[in-house]
């Protein structure tokens, strides 16, 4: 018997063409289309079960096992550090995570460096590898105010195109990594539902070739 | 009064466990709250985190609450027995847990197996823990994985300690894409690469996998493991006690103290691993000693998950009784009552908070 998958996206963007990658290769749910405000939708038929959820929070809801799988951004996962199965590259949502400043300036070398990001555990680990001193400014957005303001020396945050950076007269100094949009799925889950997590993601594996 | 109204899920399963691990020969071994904190930090790795309660004793040294059991079993064992040793245990444990980063006491119940260890040792212990898991549910899964084809593949990619520390960490989440990425970054031979990816997505049933573990043999270090590994299998398997098993390279255990075979159990609607064991020869060559060691570690927190107890009733009568009725004539209402095996909580007033099974009402004139 096929088991109802349980999955996990992400609002937004990222979350609607993933979904529309998902509807065209045989895993769709019409019900989510209808313009509601519910956040759960269910087909029947290609037995699915989708849940919109904020995007930093589709790793917990895919550890935890109430989705079995979600598609997630590299970045929640390298902050998060979630115990999951990181199964697929989707290869799209792609920017880089990157160390930013004031265009002309350059990373402080002779004290402990001021950095504001949304990303701590990110920027705590970037830094220490480099055996450098930092204090963390937590920000939930807007960062790009911070060097600006003179509230820090530098930035970690996301870089797509790099437009709001310029605009703001910022630059990147260090790319940390590249970001994108992964499969991920519950470890418990693969194992008692393995057939069908094997199956979507090779089915979208093939898709995406 | 029967047993399964009174305990809760986590104390029936404990219970269970011990009895099965009796029923093999192993011993409980009861230990002490604390142990030396030098313990763990000469063995850091083994635990995964830092992080432990530290305090001092009133000589001034330096003592741990426990974060794990297995060390403690480990150094407490003589060297050179021939004889080998089988213990268990149920103790609590001090571990930081869940997404809060707090401390958490935890009820870990396991098994270790010190000694010459031969093949039937091996299948006993695996045997152990897959009956362990089918008396917490039906719905479970043994995994099982030989650390060997990791090292030895390891091995032949001559790749730098902190790159292989990257790709076991890949393995781990069957991430199959930063493996390339990591090999690609290094120059690592593509067939080399080819089967660190074969390795982290291979997942299926003894008869599915085996022959695929052989494809993976590249030196004598990954050739011993698939020859270890089949050993394991194909007893496990005549004796007829190899359904739920399945292999699974992506468990993969801290290298320097795993060697041989590891192995997990999981649950249905049990996030992540309820339990988890292995070979640990490494750790007791760490210690100084040289005997071989197996066992496993059951997470009785996880339990919670299943949510087994949520119908369960304070009692089975609430027995309200009123102004009119003499405290003699309660106690022989209650006597009455327990004598037919029920539990019963006797109050003069109406309970809200108390969930039970039927009211009995004694008397008229009620507060």
């Amino acid at each position: 018997m096929k088991k109802f998958i349980n999955i996990a996206l992400p609002k937004g963007r990222l979350g609607e063409k993933v979904y529309n990658l998902l509807e065209k290769i045989g895993y769709g749910c019409p019900a989510i289309l209808e313009n509601s405000r519910k956040l759960v939708f269910e087909d029947e038929k290609n037995g699915v079960r989708y849940f919109w959820v904020k995007p930093s929070d589709v790793a917990i809801y895919v550890e935890t096992g109430v989705a079995d799988v979600g598609v997630v951004g590299k970045d929640i996962l390298l902050e998060q550090n979630p115990d999951v199965y990181e199964l697929l590259d989707l290869g799209f949502g792609k920017c880089r995570m990157a160390v930013a400043g004031k265009k002309g300036e350059i990373l402080p070398l002779d004290k402990t460096i001021k950095v504001a990001t949304k990303f701590p555990g990110i920027a705590k680990k970037y830094f220490s590898s480099k055996s450098r001193e930092i204090d963390i400014i937590k920000l939930n957005g807007s960062i790009e105010l911070a060097p600006i303001l003179g509230m820090s020396d530098v930035i970690v945050d996301i870089v797509e195109t790099g437009s709001t950076l310029r605009e703001n007269d910022l630059e990147v100094f260090e790319e940390i990594v590249n970001i994108s949009a992964r499969f991920i799925a519950n470890k418990t889950s693969f194992r008692f539902k393995t057939e069908e997590i094997e199956l979507m993601k090779s089915t979208l594996e093939k898709e995406l070739l | 009064m029967p047993e399964n109204t009174v305990l809760s899920f986590e104390e029936k399963v404990a219970m269970k466990l011990t009895k099965l691990f009796a029923s093999f020969g192993y011993k409980k071994f009861k230990m002490s709250k604390f142990e030396e904190y030098d313990l763990y930090i000469e063995n850091k790795s083994f635990l995964k985190s830092e992080n432990i309660i530290a305090f001092n004793d009133p000589t001034g040294k330096l003592l741990a609450l426990k974060p794990d059991v297995t060390l403690s079993i480990a150094k407490n064992t003589a060297d050179n027995e021939t004889e080998p040793r089988k213990l268990f245990y149920s103790e609590n444990v001090y571990r930081v847990s869940g997404n809060m980063h707090e401390f958490k006491e935890i009820n870990q119940i396991g098994l270790e197996l010190i000694g010459n260890i031969d093949n039937y040792s091996l299948c006993e212990v695996l045997n152990i823990a897959k009956l362990s898991l089918k008396e917490i549910s039906d719905s479970y899964v043994l995994d099982i994985s030989h650390m060997g084809l990791l090292i030895g593949l390891l091995e032949s990619t001559g790749l730098p300690y902190d790159a292989r520390e990257e790709i076991s960490a890949y393995i781990g989440t069957k991430n199959s894409h930063e493996i390339r990425r990591v090999c690609s970054e290094n120059g690592v031979d593509s067939s080399i690469c080819e089967k660190l990816t074969t390795l982290a997505s291979l997942y299926g049933s003894i008869d599915k996998i085996l022959p695929e573990a052989e494809k993976l043999i590249v030196n004598e270090t990954t050739e011993n493991a698939v020859k270890e590994l089949k050993n394991v299998c194909s007893t496990l398997k005549a004796s007829g006690n190899a359904d739920n098993i399945n292999i699974d390279f992506s468990v993969v255990s801290d290298i320097s103290y795993y060697n041989g075979i590891t192995f997990r159990g999981f649950i249905e609607n049990v996030p992540g691993s309820i339990l988890s064991g292995g070979r640990y020869d490494n750790l007791l060559t760490k210690l100084g000693k040289s005997s071989g060691a197996v066992g496993f570690a059951v997470y009785m927190d996880l339990l919670s998950f299943l949510n087994k107890d949520s119908d369960r009733f304070d009692t089975d009568v609430l027995l309200v009784y009123g102004k009119d009725v003499s405290a003699q004539e309660v106690f022989a209402k209650v006597n009455e009552l327990q004598s037919s095996g029920n539990r019963v909580f006797a109050s003069c007033v109406e309970c809200k908070n108390i969930k039970y099974k039927t009211k009995v009402v004694l008397g008229e004139d009620m507060a």
